[in-house]
């Protein structure tokens, strides 16, 4: 299927920390067993990275996996891989109780980049954003001030932040009111 | 007169001078001068009016307890009443303007209130304004309304920007002076995480100012050094302009940082709300002097004596050229000493004490310094500006011994601690009765959610009102703080430091102590609010014995200061005339914020474009492109109706209604919550949730469904779709998707955790859209790929496919009665496949419709709508909705509340269609009439309307209501009365008014 569009078509501000709309990206929520090795199996092999500790997130250019609850992990691929990749999540699990269900579209990433993201972050989210609170691959689920969302950052001064799609404007509006020359705080570098 | 001296002021850079301007008069002042110090280099020492009657209002203190010189701040977008002058630093082009006077500051017509002030005593407004009573609402509100306030209200939006920020610390020291420094330095010398943060633009407080010695070092030498080495520090996060607003539960404070204040239009922030969570709070916010209670304390000229030395020391504004000093302590000799080496002159020092042996008041005396002990002020004179006092004895009753010429008074009746941050949250006060102040009690401190106490006070905010007990208690709170953390205190011992030794102070709430009423009316307490000794002893002779009741009774401390300079001697005053001890009297409640605090601040960024998160569907840009009329849905926007050029509102909607009818319409379904339901019990699961059976359900079909809470009520509905033996695809109405799937993840989280279900809110992930009218089936056979008939696809089905090319899935469920697919493809391609339908539809005559005409349609149908005929008291029953309840089942949520006595109540009132005997528009949620009055002598009342509209397709008015035995009654007309005495006749129906066998949506 052609003409599929991401919430902002890829909107950019650049502030003095840069946040981009990241365009779609394939998004699979997997609920089950987690000490399920077939569970662990279906993840890793979509995710292509380690199955993620608590509060995790591991995550290599556009796989990943993040840690969502007890009994629920978000299995990130590319957007045109999700229908093969739910085929084979039921093949593998056909036996056992689970759930997985395409995402992808229900929701909108941001990336940031910059030295200050992690002040941009503690603006709108109730989070400890300071480096030994908050590590590159921790995964919070949270809110950024009106609106549910999830975030976690990598190694080179970049945030993944996702939101529900029906907010995306809202996110990219509020993220950049944050990021706006003049706002730095100072903290965190 | 105030003026500027010729050398000094610490915080002043004489190289930079910044022109302002006050009652549109230019001014010049330095950088680093706050508005009132720049005022009063400039002469000004007569700032405002006060609030009742309208008193000249001179600059009192040097900080944040400042009562009178509040200022309207800014111009246009910028402007901001009641800013103190004493906390503003200035900059080039400031524009302030005094407050609360008519026609100017000098002169000022509402000053007459002074004139007749004896008839205006504590409670005049509740004595006076009572009768008659039509006069308060029309008369007495509006004049006091008129007159109430001091600032004026900002008309234009603020042109700031505001932002919140979340801050984690292990320990929080509130204030910067030495005490602050060094409770920081103890708690972060073990690694432990330290935010300091300090209310004004300078660190160090007052210690550089009142002198000593620090480890061997000039205070000012000390706290610089203090400094780098926090600023060093990995672990410590230090703030100036930052004051701590609020302590509340679990160590959660709120820190008020004033970025921009001094540098308007930088593009920074102007302010920002720290939220921070300390697991260790440490309040070092210092004391505040108290005034003394003298006639004609409140003539501009008097101040603090502790202000005038820091405008001495630090600004180098000189107060006036004859200073008279009275006091009650040791510390106000510090002042005379102060203004005597800046050149100035004291003619007396007035001490209240029968002696003054200390350090400090042998050094005045060295100086050549003429002191009086047991003496008192009998008077201020002058009025706009003081022009000499006139002296008593303290022991007496006023009679003047002398007069002596000066142009300003500084007084001192002691300090009382800074316990406002310890009190908000339940740290609680002991009488400290050789320091006359009330001081917090170390043994009852607010305690944290692990009953320990996490907040702890340190140096003058603990009652230290020595440098060296100071720099020792504050230490110990820091490494107090930093051992109930876990972590090792540091080893280094207190700062050692020196000062001269001071004498006891003797409380004085009065001067003289015999004062008579003449005097007494002319003591002021509240500088504010005009409250004096004589409304608080009224106040207490009319029974008032509660301190919370004599403060709003007088309004003592109720004004934007919040009585940081009158609270305690308020309370002294009002325990002398009840004749009780001061700490049996005790304080007010001490409340959030310590000084106010910007709305700007505590809305951060949510205001204008971002004020509230709005969602929008993946088409919302088509509809806002096309003329959309937007109805808020929660949080959704959704087309109320289309509008084209030269139509109204009404028109537009009946347009739409007709030609879904009669040709094709199409409805953005996408807010519809979509909840999947899946596992091996997700049909038992679905049987408990929905009062109908799910679990018979056969894959690839579709069923109406209703839930309910577990109390019987009504509050969801939609059609649920099985997927597969293991799966159900649930719809809730767009207000419910989040609701509803939260009510199921609880009854799965907490009583059916064995259960073997998932649930997924998939809601956003699909783009739905409505298909309607008699050429629906044409136009998605046009756009081909999936067969749509009535055999493969027949009513209340589902299928999956590609339809023009789309990943679909398809429902035949119609809501309006008409034949109607309802269209589910990813949200990425809903807006391709909106245009594809509209583009395609041309020849369908295709028409987007909005919710409105989505409600007369149904209403048309009978069908009901959650929020419209329920409200959180109707069962389906009341509904007529039995068909959707099963009976085979043993148990559903709500079973067993709907076979209590009061839901089976025959006398409920239930769901009929109602149609006016005249065609017209039945009024939405009109009440109808029945015979007689019921037990509370109110009409009888027989029914309500729940939906009306007009019906372009029956072209008259409809209605559904809730009528007493209505279903009973079909035929009888019944009355609804409207306001103005009309009422409207209308006749019982059936609530399906259209197409009642369902031929149209079955073809």
């Amino acid at each position: 299927m052609s003409d599929a569009t991401s919430a902002l078509n890829g909107a950019a501000y650049h502030g003095y920390v840069e946040v981009q709309e990241a365009g779609l990206r394939g998004m699979i929520t997997l609920r089950g067993d987690l000490a399920s090795v077939d569970i662990k199996n279906v993840a890793t092999g979509l995710g292509g990275v380690d199955f993620p500790a608590q509060g995790h997130c591991n995550w290599v250019e556009d796989r990943g996996i993040a840690w969502m609850s007890p009994d629920e992990v978000l299995v990130m691929v590319p957007h045109s891989e999700v229908p093969a990749a739910l085929e084979t999540a039921r093949n593998v699990l056909s036996g056992q109780h689970h759930l997985a269900v395409d995402v992808s579209d229900a929701r909108a990433v941001f990336v940031l980049r910059g030295a200050g993201l992690r002040e941009v972050l503690a603006k709108l989210a109730p989070v400890d954003m300071s480096p030994e609170a908050f590590p590159a691959g921790h995964f919070r689920r949270t809110r950024l001030a009106q609106v549910p969302a999830a975030f976690w950052l990598g190694e080179d001064d970049s945030a993944q932040v996702i939101c529900f799609r029906s907010v995306a404007q809202y996110v990219f509006d509020i993220l950049s009111h944050a990021a706006r020359p003049g706002g730095e705080v100072g903290l965190y570098r | 007169m105030s003026t500027r001296l010729a050398t000094g002021g610490r915080f002043l850079d004489r190289n930079q001078p910044r022109v302002f301007t006050f009652n549109g008069t230019d001014l010049s002042g330095f950088a680093g001068d706050t508005l009132a110090s720049a005022l009063l280099a400039n002469g000004r020492s007569m700032v405002g009016r006060s609030f009742k009657y309208h008193r000249p209002r001179g600059i009192v203190a040097s900080g944040a307890e400042e009562p009178n010189a509040l200022v309207n701040l800014g111009q246009g977008a910028a402007f901001e009443p009641n800013q103190r002058a004493t906390t503003t630093e200035i900059f080039a082009g400031l524009k302030a303007e005094s407050q609360n006077h008519w026609p100017s500051l000098e002169f000022d017509i509402g000053a007459l209130n002074n004139l007749v002030s004896r008839f205006l005593p504590a409670g005049f407004y509740y004595k006076t304004f009572i009768h008659p009573r039509a006069a308060w609402k029309h008369v007495f509100e509006p004049i006091i309304r008129h007159s109430a306030g001091l600032g004026r209200a900002p008309k234009e939006r603020d042109a700031d920007r505001y932002e919140h920020f979340y801050h984690f610390t292990d320990v929080l020291v509130i204030g910067g002076g030495v005490a602050g420094l060094q409770a920081a330095r103890a708690a972060a010398a073990d690694g432990g995480r330290v935010l300091l943060i300090e209310q004004s633009a300078q660190w160090g407080g007052r210690a550089p100012v009142d002198g000593g010695q620090i480890d061997g070092k000039d205070p000012e030498v000390w706290i610089n050094d203090a400094l780098e080495e926090l600023e060093k520090a990995p672990n410590v996060t230090i703030r100036r302009r930052t004051m701590g607003s609020g302590v509340y539960d679990h160590g959660y404070v709120l820190g008020y940082e004033r970025i921009a204040d001094h540098t308007p239009g930088d593009t920074r922030p102007r302010h920002r709300l720290w939220r921070i969570r300390a697991a260790r709070v440490i309040t070092a916010t210092g004391a505040i002097e108290r005034p003394l209670s003298f006639a004609g304390n409140d003539i501009p000229g008097v101040m603090l004596a502790s202000a005038m030395r820091d405008y001495v020391v630090n600004y180098a504004v000189s107060p006036g050229d004859r200073t008279v000093v009275v006091t009650n302590n040791d510390d106000a000799y510090r002042t005379a000493i102060a203004l005597k080496n800046a050149g100035l002159d004291v003619p007396v020092i007035l001490d209240a004490r029968p002696q003054a042996e200390g350090d400090l008041p042998r050094a005045a005396r060295d100086l050549g310094i003429r002191i009086e002990t047991g003496r008192a002020i009998a008077r201020v004179k002058g009025r706009k500006s003081v022009t000499g006092v006139a002296i008593c004895a303290q022991a007496g009753e006023g009679a003047v011994l002398e007069e002596i010429a000066c142009d300003a008074v500084a007084m001192s009746g002691g300090w009382s601690p800074v316990v406002h941050l310890w009190s908000h949250c339940g740290g609680k006060l002991i009488w400290d009765e050789a320091g006359a102040f009330f001081r917090p009690d170390p043994d009852r401190a607010p305690i944290s959610h692990d009953g320990q106490p996490f907040v702890a006070t340190a140096g003058a905010a603990s009652g230290q009102m020595t440098l060296a007990e100071t720099l020792k208690d504050a230490d110990s709170a820091g490494k107090v703080a930093s051992r109930a953390l876990g972590l090792a205190a540091g080893r280094k011992g207190a700062p050692k430091a020196s000062q001269p030794q001071e004498g006891p102070i003797t409380p004085v709430w009065m001067m003289p102590q015999g004062a008579g009423p003449a005097l007494r009316q002319k003591m002021w307490l509240d500088y504010q609010n005009d409250v004096k000794v004589s409304d608080v002893q009224l106040a207490a002779r009319e029974g008032y014995e509660s301190v919370e009741h004599t403060k709003r009774y007088t309004t003592l401390g109720m004004a934007t200061d919040q009585g940081k300079l009158s609270n305690i001697n308020g309370l002294a005053v009002l325990s002398g005339a009840l004749q009780n001890d001061i700490p049996a009297v005790g304080t007010t409640t001490f409340r959030p914020p310590y000084t106010p605090i910007s709305m700007g601040a505590i809305a951060g960024e949510a205001r204008g474009d971002i004020f509230q998160p709005i969602r929008r569907t993946p088409i919302h840009d088509w509809h806002d492109d096309n003329g959309a009329e937007w109805e808020p849905v929660g949080q959704w926007r959704r087309p109320y109706t289309y509008r084209r050029a030269g139509e109204s509102t009404h028109d537009a909607v009946m347009r739409e209604v007709k030609n879904t009818r009669q040709h094709l319409g199409l409805l953005d379904a996408s807010t519809l919550g979509k909840i999947i339901v899946k596992g091996p019990d997700a049909g038992r699961f679905l049987d408990m949730i929905y009062t109908n059976m799910m679990s018979t359900l056969k894959p690839g079909r579709c069923r109406y469904g209703l839930m309910c809470s577990e109390n019987g009520f009504l509050i969801d509905d939609g059609v649920v779709a099985r997927i597969d033996d293991d799966t159900f695809l649930c719809h809730t109405t767009t207000g419910g998707a989040e609701r509803i799937h939260g009510h199921m993840e609880e009854w799965l989280q907490t009583e059916w955790w064995d259960w073997k279900v998932y649930t997924a809110n998939i809601t956003e992930q699909l783009a739905q859209i409505a298909v309607v009218g008699p050429n629906a089936r044409k136009i998605l056979e046009a756009l081909g790929g999936m067969d749509v008939s009535a055999d493969a696809l027949p009513f209340m089905a589902w299928a999956d496919g590609q339809i023009g090319g789309f990943d679909a899935r398809i429902y035949r469920i119609s809501f309006s009665g008409e034949l109607s697919y309802e269209v589910a493809v990813p949200a990425s391609q809903g807006r391709a496949l909106w245009d594809r339908l509209i583009e395609t539809g041309q020849e369908f005559g295709v028409m987007p419709y909005g919710t409105e005409a989505l409600h007369i349609m149904r209403a048309e149908k009978g069908f009901i709508m959650i929020g419209d005929e329920t409200d959180g008291t109707v069962i389906p029953q009341d509904l007529g909705l039995n068909w959707a309840i099963s009976k085979k089942k043993d148990d559903y949520l709500g079973k067993r509340a709907q076979a209590r006595s009061h839901m089976t109540d025959p006398d409920r009132w239930k769901l009929v269609g109602l149609e006016t005997t005249d065609g017209s528009v039945l009024p939405d949620g009109a009440y109808a009439r029945g015979s007689g009055t019921n037990e509370n002598g109110q009409k009888t009342v027989i029914g309500r309307v729940t939906s009306t509209y007009y019906s372009p397709t029956l072209d008259k008015g409809i209605a559904m209501g809730l009528v007493l035995n209505g279903p009973d009654r079909m035929g009888e007309v019944i009355n609804f009365p409207a306001l103005d005495g009309s009422a409207t006749p209308a006749r019982i129906v059936s609530p399906v008014f259209y197409d009642p066998e369902g031929e149209k949506q079955n073809v």
